[in-house]
């Protein structure tokens, strides 16, 4: 019976790791922006941000010039 | 080296560029690898867009130098250097830090060169020949 439960947990979790590692590979890459600044920073503005609207905007125009 | 020769070894050197512009502050088109003018004249004004808002961002303690957006359907980068920018539009998934660095050297190669500074004349010794007493002894 103890061995039985065992290897039920052992399965669930091999599902549950598998369905993780899967989604994380064919997970859509999000659109992004990265700014670089003078001082030697840089700032990421991931979509759905709500800086990251306008700057997407922006790039996704810039696209649409070339591509059009 | 002149703007158009820059572009042209732009596109050469880098596979993964599909288009960029040179142009100036004010928006001014120096030079684009689009046979189109009218989208050439677009793209420079949707990066200076691009490069505008972000400056907005953080304010004034800091200047924007650099941007990259990176897309699904490829990728926007816009470098300045000083009053002269460039902006390229890449596949998806470029090598950003090689992209950065062939549009920056695109951007110095098409800089306007400076006169020449005159060099002052150096005077040349000769060398001393062997078995010839020197002055310091």
């Amino acid at each position: 019976m103890k061995r039985r439960l065992l290897g039920l947990l052992g399965f669930a979790t091999g599902i549950f790791a598998g369905s993780v590692v899967l989604r994380r590979r064919f997970r859509k890459p999000r659109d992004r922006v990265e700014v670089y600044f003078d001082d030697g920073a840089m700032i990421s503005y991931v979509e759905g941000a709500p800086e990251a609207a306008t700057l997407l905007d922006a790039a996704r125009d810039a696209l649409r010039a070339v591509r059009s | 080296m002149d703007v158009a020769q820059a572009l042209a070894d732009l596109t050469e050197i880098s596979s993964q560029i599909e288009a960029a512009v040179l142009f100036a502050a004010d928006g001014t088109v120096e030079g684009s690898t689009l046979a189109d003018a009218g989208a050439a004249k677009a793209l420079a004004d949707a990066s200076a867009q691009l490069l505008q808002r972000a400056d907005a961002l953080r304010g004034e303690d800091a200047a924007v130098t650099q941007v990259e957006a990176a897309l699904a359907a490829g990728a926007v980068f816009v470098v300045r250097d000083g009053e002269r920018y460039i902006a390229a539009t890449t596949v998806a998934n470029p090598t950003v830090g090689l992209v950065f660095y062939d549009l920056k050297s695109c951007l110095r190669d098409s800089a306007p060169q400076e006169s020449p500074k005159r060099k002052r004349a150096t005077k040349k010794t000769e060398p001393q020949e062997e078995g010839e007493p020197s002055d310091e002894a």
